[in-house]
């Protein structure tokens, strides 16, 4: 069984001209778990993990999976496998070829091309031309490519864009089964709920600048501000009681939200004012909200 | 660690699972077949018409090497689109994201693909004379004159017009790498092969100062290694500069291919891939 390296990014700074899409970036990711990569559109995720692999050149810095740079790794794809966007496949070719002819470069045994197409649930279409693939099948692929190697290490873009709903479901069981067997896993996605079933560290970047990494429950202690939805069949009764004591609320469709009390105290008030309470409980968004927040205004575009 | 020999053997799988290779195969067989057909039955016909004397069609002891080098005068097109959609189709399709992550060390790779496509250069080279010489070789017959494959110059001939297909190939791999965008590469590449050249080898022949210059054009190059009578050098008179030598010709399409290839590394291979 393969075991994981660290990956580190030690102060990766890109610059494309003028515009500095990556600045400063440093942190490690840890193998046995699976770390989010998270950012809106345009943070600099996709040109990080390019860095990582060697195919963009840092401006400064350097990324390493075990202290080695992705070009001075002796078998690459048996070392780190990879998944960076839907469309690399060249349409005339069938997925089986796609898969064999990296294989060959890498030198990985053709016996695994078979074993991976199973794994991702292709196999009754690695003899069609990829051309004819639909967006979900050419992620699967994508996923494919990444694990011809049997690697140790896992960098995924994106995987769970464009998959339908059974292929979301398997792919976080897929994804938990290969950490758990102590390999890196690091995923990255511009949707914190896409992920938040699956990770349990994340990085968050915003503009090309880290804004916060540790794992998933710090975000819920970030966004400790958290609300109240009460509601009642009488909604002029409960607003009237809620400002006789004084609260802080806001009328919305699927309820009243209360801030700055707990859910038992929003209850006591109904009580004691005599109003039937039909709904209360506490708003479940604190983990997108302190994304939203620490990736800024304008965050999931 | 070598990874030139897997890179090498992904490359020769890259062209094999994709069926551009043998499309442009079948047109360049069709095509040389034609023109060498063509060529023999209108110049075989002219011979019989005038008697030996005829005005306008070559003598009659260099029609045949005349015809079988027709595979690098009118054929050199195809492998140099062979390399050319090798390199572009790799940045059309998104391709070198994979092809890097398999193989992180871009020089190789693109050697790796120069060899790749050196050795499918001389397959169609192979497919070329096959077409030139068959078809050639009938019509001579056909017209009891003298089909020479009994001579070993004719022989050499063949082998050289084999190499000079070859060598086109990886030229095209130069011209991909210079000009990425498909669409461009293809343009250029037909302009030049198809207008260009020609017009350039036409009006050339017409003064010695120009003639002496003309006969470094890559087309003439590659007609001086092949050592084929070509129409060019036949339909002129009162040139006197000589051809280059054969070995010249060829030394010369090399140097080409490598100056294009080293170009295009540094303009687009060794950028990043974003």
């Amino acid at each position: 069984m393969p075991t994981g390296v660290p990956i580190e990014f030690a102060g990766v700074t890109k610059r494309f001209g003028p515009v500095t899409a990556v600045s400063d970036l440093s942190f490690t990711v840890e193998p046995g778990r699976v770390t989010g990569f998270l950012g809106p559109n345009g943070a600099g995720k996709t040109t990080t993990l390019r860095m990582l692999l060697g195919l963009v050149t840092p401006t400064a810095g350097s990324a390493t999976l075990g202290g080695v740079r992705y070009r001075d790794l002796p078998s690459p794809l048996a070392s780190v496998g990879s998944a960076l966007e839907a469309a690399s496949f060249h349409p005339g070719r069938t997925a089986r070829d796609h898969l064999g002819v990296y294989a060959k470069a890498a030198r990985i045994d053709p016996k695994r091309v078979p074993i991976v197409l199973d794994t991702v649930g292709l196999s009754a279409h690695a003899t069609r031309r990829v051309g004819g693939y639909s967006l979900g099948m050419r992620q699967r692929l994508g996923l494919a490519f990444a694990l011809l190697g049997d690697p140790g290490v896992l960098v995924l873009d994106e995987p769970i864009n464009g998959l339908d709903p059974e292929g979301i479901k398997w792919i976080r069981g897929f994804l938990r089964t290969l950490a758990a067997e102590g390999r890196t896993v690091l995923i990255s996605s511009h949707l914190l709920s896409e992920v938040q079933q699956s990770v349990d560290e994340v990085v968050i970047i915003a503009r090309g600048e880290l804004v916060h990494r540790g794992p998933l429950s710090s975000l819920e202690i970030e966004g400790s501000a958290t609300k109240v939805i009460v509601d009642s069949p009488n909604r002029e009764q409960l607003t009237a009681a809620l400002s006789a004591a004084s609260a802080t609320f806001e009328v919305a469709r699927a309820g009243i939200l209360v801030s700055g009390l707990e859910p038992g105290q929003v209850g006591h008030i109904a009580f004691t004012a005599g109003v039937e309470v039909s709904s209360l409980h506490r708003q479940k968004s604190g983990l997108e909200d302190s994304f939203l927040a620490l990736v800024g205004e304008g965050g999931s575009l | 660690m070598n990874t030139f020999v897997p890179a090498f053997r992904a490359e020769i799988a890259k062209i094999l699972t994709t069926r551009i290779w043998w499309i442009l195969a079948i047109i360049l067989v069709v095509y040389i077949a034609f023109i060498s057909g063509g060529l023999g039955a209108l110049f075989g016909f002219l011979s019989k018409a005038g008697g030996a004397e005829a005005q306008g069609a070559p003598p009659m002891d260099i029609l045949a090497p005349m015809l079988y080098g027709s595979v690098s005068t009118f054929g050199y097109v195809f492998p140099v689109l062979l390399g050319a959609l090798a390199v572009t189709g790799e940045y059309r399709h998104q391709m070198l994201t994979p092809t890097f992550l398999a193989t992180p060390k871009r020089g190789v790779v693109l050697s790796a693909k120069s060899a790749a496509l050196l050795i499918f250069g001389a397959v169609f080279g192979v497919f070329g004379v096959i077409a030139s010489v068959g078809a050639g070789a009938g019509v001579v017959a056909l017209f009891g004159l003298d089909t020479q494959l009994d001579h070993s110059d004719t022989w050499a001939l063949i082998g050289r017009g084999v190499l000079a297909l070859a060598l086109w190939a990886v030229i095209g791999v130069g011209l991909g790498a210079l000009i990425p965008n498909q669409v461009a590469a293809i343009v250029v590449i037909l302009a030049f092969t198809q207008f260009v050249e020609p017009t350039l080898r036409a009006v050339t022949m017409f003064a010695d100062w120009a003639a002496a210059l003309g006969r470094f054009l890559p087309g003439a190059a590659s007609d001086a290694l092949v050592g084929a009578p070509s129409l060019f050098t036949t339909g002129a008179t009162g040139v006197g500069v000589d051809p280059l030598e054969w070995w010249q010709g060829g030394l010369l399409l090399a140097f080409l291919a490598l100056v294009l290839t080293v170009l295009g590394y540094f303009v687009s291979w060794k950028r990043d891939v974003t």
